[in-house]
């Protein structure tokens, strides 16, 4: 390799580097649904049933959206709900909450506040005790976004 | 930091109890500007716990997704007297607790 080429290389080397965590920092803004939901589950299977999401069917407010999960469990030792997680298909972060609950909670039931930024579907998935995971959604229409700086 | 835990003041033993929590806290998103245009880092209670005498009932991750101010509910069993705290830290590294006692007869 030429002294030239060395050179040109270092440059191309320098100018790289500033870009690389700008990038990085913008992937974080936007992660795309199917991959964060993959991540949760690593890959298990998720079947629909045995979750209620309980939101107004229209929230004026997307900044603060009255959000309730219930899973159909006994809350045995045996056999429990072993957490809840809050997805959102919109939200420029779609993983809003994981809640880890207690075999002796008594009630899977949780309930909280959740930005939506828009108009969407939100999905909840539940890992039960024996590692199976389901899934409940709702749609939520939104008239005033959570999100008006970054849509 | 305020935050307030609602039990009922007394529970039979055995009772599920609901347990609400709200935490004063703006939960920054990191995708807002100051009128300037300057970005406000993101700044959220990421990790929450609550334990019951000691013994941790719940644990909550929470992200930018969770309303300003945020509130939780769930529930316990009553097992015995004593108090539930909550505690949680967030992005900046602010830790903050809170607890409140119940009567288990």
């Amino acid at each position: 390799m030429s002294a030239r080429r060395r050179f040109f290389s270092l440059l191309a080397g320098l100018a790289a580097v500033p870009l690389l965590p700008a990038r990085l920092a913008r992937a974080q803004q936007a992660d795309s649904f199917a991959s964060v939901l993959k991540k949760i589950t690593s890959g298990a299977p998720v079947k629909a049933g045995r979750v209620t999401v309980d939101t107004p069917r229209l929230a004026d407010n997307g900044h603060s959206v009255p959000f309730s999960v219930s899973v159909d469990s006994p809350m045995t030792a045996a056999d429990h709900v072993r957490s809840i997680t809050l997805l959102s298909e919109r939200n420029p972060r779609p993983l809003m909450a994981t809640f880890h609950l207690d075999p002796a909670a008594g009630r899977a039931h949780v309930a909280t506040r959740v930005r939506l930024n828009g108009s969407q579907r939100v999905l909840v998935i539940a890992q039960l005790s024996d590692g199976s995971w389901w899934s409940g959604d709702a749609e939520v229409e939104v008239t005033e976004s959570a999100c008006l700086d970054a849509t | 930091m305020v935050a307030r835990v609602h039990l009922p003041p007394a529970a039979k033993r055995g009772e599920v109890i609901e347990v609400r929590i709200t935490v004063q806290h703006p939960m920054e998103t990191g995708f807002r500007f100051e009128l300037g245009g300057k970005p406000i880092p993101k700044n959220v209670i990421n990790s929450l716990l609550v334990r019951y005498n000691g013994a941790q009932i719940f644990r909550a991750e929470l992200g930018s997704g969770i309303a300003a101010n945020p509130y939780l509910q769930f529930h316990t069993v009553a097992r015995q007297s004593g108090e539930i705290e909550v505690s949680w830290i967030d992005d900046d590294g602010n830790r903050g607790s809170e607890r409140a006692a119940i009567t288990v007869v």
